[in-house]
């Protein structure tokens, strides 16, 4: 996959967080000064400040944790029985069989498993929040085709009671996606499942953009009476229109960056939410989510990506991945899957048990997803649905391979593998512990910890987030 | 299903060699742990002998005689088929822009109650849906509509997922009426339209004191005699009236529907808040039909939501149900298990989807458990049905053991073999 590098992105605070459209570059001032050949003195470098909403997330100290005697899923093939997790500053410090340490708050696992907390790259939660009343559809900016001007979290409400529901079935962290009406829907944002009170407080720090995008059967329906596109060729010629105004933009962008680097006193290019997102795409630095049920609309798709020279992180839904399996694979094309849902549309009618382990057993990198307020909430049973029938139809997948479906492969696509998605020393402490096989329908997840922070307990309602919603409602404290 | 071939070659087997009068092959399931759900209860190495379409015993040990197709259930769990208590399985294929769904029917400006639609002569055998979703254990089911614009939704027929030419086992299982407020929103806009009409139509269905109205009769009710005649089952109680309803207020207003018209047999559908009024439930012997996994407000009616709604219903004496869904009606066992995970007891969850479904739906005569007399629809699994990972390795419905296979399982024997030189629409699994 390729994987922009966040750190040069967003990592970076005092070159970008500062600083809104204006900055005044100091080293180029400096550097023109030099040339005494320019005659025109530089007017201050423009820049798109890329990070205008700035994550306020923090976590509380996580002191020093250390669960025992674990059977421990490492989110990346590895199972160790009889395991230790060592949770130091909200990281995952040190994993063995027997680890001392003194001073540590002590959480005896026996019987238990442990395993990276899910991520799901697919959720609409906060955007599509419950009561799903009305009032609270934010999810699509249903207005015209492309709007990839508009951002997810823009209409996140943080009050979504799923939030809390989705945390006590493990989910750690979250892409929050506007909707599938668009040829392009918008900017996705990745959260932590944190219960705070705006989604600034939620942001996953120093996490890239998706931008979610839509093939076939949607924006057909929505825009087929209301001026198009109306069919799939006129979806694709849709896309194809919007990445030569997105090239032509960059080429602006990029010009005006070298002029100004030559000396030059180039006018910097207007601002355009729209085009900015696709530009991010292009340049490698937000990620392609793409909503695709049909075989051969992903191949369309991945020939459109070659086109014009940008990469899909993941197709989404992708009922009929098991068909060319060997194409995303090859194209380093996530697919982010249900284990079973299928036939309310035609281009789920060809949905099958074995999609995800047929997707994972070409190589590909498989993901299980939810697009479901309820789904999310047991994404683990997803998982084990996939994994038993793979099993039956000859992909011998092993549960601690199949936890890569729920943890490491969600977490590259969403860019954040470096500090999430499996347990191993140095990622972010954000893990579940399972009261049993989390294969089994009966498991719960007991405790649920983000950046080593316990947020959730089984039956502790100190750790049971209750919105301000749900205040004085009838459902007050019900999971 | 391919039954034409089957009844034909049926036929042909009796009248060309004289084997048996009956179906060719009579089943023994042999060895395995039965949870039969009948008086016998869990039945340990148990012998299972099917004889045509019917079980003809069922005991511990024993031998098998002659002439019998015998299964080794030896380290399997053996349960009556599962039933899909609230599918509209054979009414629809697939949802949007795809034809007509006969799930769903619009009759506006018309004042049709609603009652007379009858989901029997809709039912599609032929739909896919039916053996991807027999394959995983679910062998009968009940299918009504999802959606009509009336104040009833009409009548459901109670269906097998069999071979046999006709998939009705019950035509006219059961009445049902949605009042939540969502729907209620759709039609008239106000429960304060919505309940009087309806207690002034369940008045007049009254007034027939069980007796059909005639063509010659007179008749001076609101309602047509058509409609009105169509309730008369249902205010006899012979019929199940399914009310689809939320909020907890609007479910004791059913309760005093039930002190009213006391015949009434009523089955709660999704009924989010019900725990909250479960004791009360119980005593007015009103079932509950539910979405186990349901934990969200998805509106004002559903504030309520919680995952141990059926544990609590269930401990105050409620008959408890699960199985909404129509695409994926497998999953009902899921479904089952997880509100096991959240309280209610095991042997339970597998009644909410076998012996209690039969009974709270009126066929418990004939399906719902694995005993003598009854219809021969048995499943054998790798392990308890209830967990996410195991699957039916055999089920056999009216006493035929049913192919494995469904559209998925070639699509998916199609691609898995596709590595071959063969273009892949040549590849026929």
């Amino acid at each position: 996959m390729n994987k922009p590098n966040i750190k040069r992105l967003f990592g970076d605070g005092s070159k970008h967080l500062s600083v809104l459209a204006l900055s005044v570059g100091l080293a180029c001032h400096a550097w023109a000064d030099d040339h005494q050949e320019k005659s025109e003195e530089q007017s201050p470098y423009v820049e798109i400040n890329k990070d205008p909403f700035p994550s306020t997330y923090k976590p509380a100290d996580s002191g020093t944790v250390l669960i025992t005697n674990v059977t421990l899923l490492d989110g990346v093939g590895g199972r160790m029985d009889n395991a230790s997790v060592l949770i130091e500053n909200g990281d995952i410090k040190q994993v063995g069989n027997s680890i001392s340490v003194s001073d540590a708050t002590v959480i005896d696992g026996s019987g238990k498993w442990l395993t990276p907390g899910i991520i799901d790259n697919h959720s609409h939660l906060g955007v599509y929040p419950t009561p799903d009343v009305d009032s609270h559809a934010d999810g699509n900016e249903m207005t015209k085709p492309v709007t990839a001007e508009v951002w997810a979290e823009h209409s996140v409400w943080p009050q979504d009671p799923g939030f809390s529901a989705a945390l006590a079935g493990g989910v750690t962290t979250l892409q929050i996606l506007p909707g599938s009406a668009n040829l392009v829907g918008g900017r996705a944002v990745t959260l932590k499942n944190v219960p705070d009170r705006t989604v600034q407080d939620m942001k996953f720090p120093d996490a890239p953009y998706g931008m979610k995008m839509a093939c076939g059967e949607n924006p057909k329906r929505v825009y087929g009476g209301k001026g198009g596109p109306m069919t799939r060729m006129g979806n694709v010629a849709g896309y194809r229109k919007e990445w030569i105004a997105a090239k032509e933009y960059k080429e602006k962008w990029d010009k005006y960056e070298a002029e100004y680097a030559e000396g030059k006193n180039p006018t910097a290019p207007g601002r355009d939410l729209k085009l900015e997102t696709l530009m991010g795409v292009l340049n490698g630095e937000i990620l392609v989510h793409m909503h695709c049920y049909r075989a051969d609309e992903m191949a369309v798709m991945m020939d459109v990506m070659k086109e014009f020279d940008y990469q899909i992180t993941s197709f989404h839904h992708a009922v009929e991945g098991y068909k060319i399996a060997d194409l995303l694979a090859e194209n380093n094309v996530c697919a982010s899957m249900w284990a079973d849902w299928w036939g309310f549309k035609m281009e789920a009618y060809d949905g099958i048990l074995e999609n995800i382990p047929m997707v994972a057993n070409a190589g590909g990198c498989a993901i299980v997803h939810s697009d479901s307020d309820l789904g999310i909430q047991r994404l683990n049973q997803e998982a084990a649905k996939a994994l038993s029938d793979g099993q039956k139809a000859g992909l011998n997948f092993t549960k601690a391979q199949a936890w890569e479906w729920l943890s490491a492969n969600p977490a590259r696509s969403l860019g954040v593998f470096e500090q999430t998605g499996s347990i191993e020393p140095g990622k972010d402490a954000d893990v579940v512990l399972w009261s049993g096989d989390p294969f089994s329908t009966y498991s719960h997840a007991e405790q649920v910890f983000i950046d080593g922070v316990k947020v959730y307990e089984k039956g502790n309602d100190a750790l049971w987030p209750v919105t301000d919603f749900e205040l004085d409602q009838p459902g007050e404290g019900e999971l | 299903m391919k039954k034409l071939n089957r009844v034909t070659l049926a036929l042909a087997t009796v009248a060309t060699f004289c084997v048996s009068p009956v179906w060719a092959d009579n089943i023994a399931i042999v060895g395995g742990t039965a949870f039969t759900m009948g008086e016998q209860g869990k039945v340990d190495n148990a012998t299972i002998l099917i004889e045509g379409d019917v079980i003809k015993s069922v005991q511990s040990g024993g031998s098998v005689p002659s002439g019998y197709k015998t299964i080794d259930a030896k380290g399997k769990w053996v349960t009556p088929g599962i039933i899909g208590a609230c599918t509209s399985l054979g009414l629809v294929e697939v949802e949007y822009s795809a034809g007509i769904s006969d799930y769903t029917a619009k009759l506006e400006d018309s004042d049709y109650l609603g009652t007379q639609i009858e989901t029997k002569y809709a039912v599609n055998p032929d739909s896919s849906l039916m053996n991807l979703t027999r394959i995983e254990g679910v062998t009968s089911a009940l299918s009504v509509m999802a959606d009509t614009d009336t104040l009833f939704q009409g009548q459901g027929a109670f269906i097998s997922l069999g071979d046999k030419v006709n998939p009705i086992v019950k035509g006219n299982a059961v009445m049902t009426l949605d009042l939540t407020g969502s729907k209620v929103d759709d039609t008239a806009g106000s429960r304060a339209v919505v309940w009087p009409k309806l207690v002034s139509v369940l008045n007049e269905a009254a007034s027939l004191k069980g007796k059909t109205l005639r063509k010659k009769d007179d008749w001076d009710g609101d309602l047509s005699k058509a409609d009105v005649n169509a309730l008369v089952p249902v205010m006899k109680g012979d019929m199940p009236l399914l009310i689809t309803v939320n909020r907890t207020i609007d479910i004791r207003h059913v309760m005093h529907l039930k002190q009213k018209f006391k015949d009434l047999k009523i089955v709660l559908v999704q009924a989010t808040e019900a725990w909250r009024v479960a004791d009360e439930l119980a005593a007015h012997d009103i079932a509950v039909l539910l979405k186990p996994e349901s934990n969200l407000p998805y509106d004002f009616d559903e504030l309520g939501a919680t995952l141990s709604n059926a544990a609590r219903l269930d401990a105050a004496g409620v008959k408890v149900v699960i199985g909404m869904d129509t695409h994926n009606a497998r999953l009902v066992l899921q479904h089952a298990g997880n509100a096991v995970a959240h309280g209610l007891p095991w042997e339970k969850g597998l009644a909410s989807v076998t012996s209690t479904a039969a009974e709270v739906l009126g066929v418990s005569a004939s399906h719902g458990s694995v005993e003598k007399g009854k219809r021969a629809d048995v499943v054998v699994w790798s392990g308890d049905p209830l967990e996410v990972m195991s699957y039916a390795e055999t089920v056999v419905i009216e006493g035929e053991e049913i192919p494995m296979t469904s559209r998925p399982t070639k699509l998916r024997d199609r691609y898995l073999k596709m590595q071959s030189e063969k273009p892949y629409r040549y590849v026929k699994p």
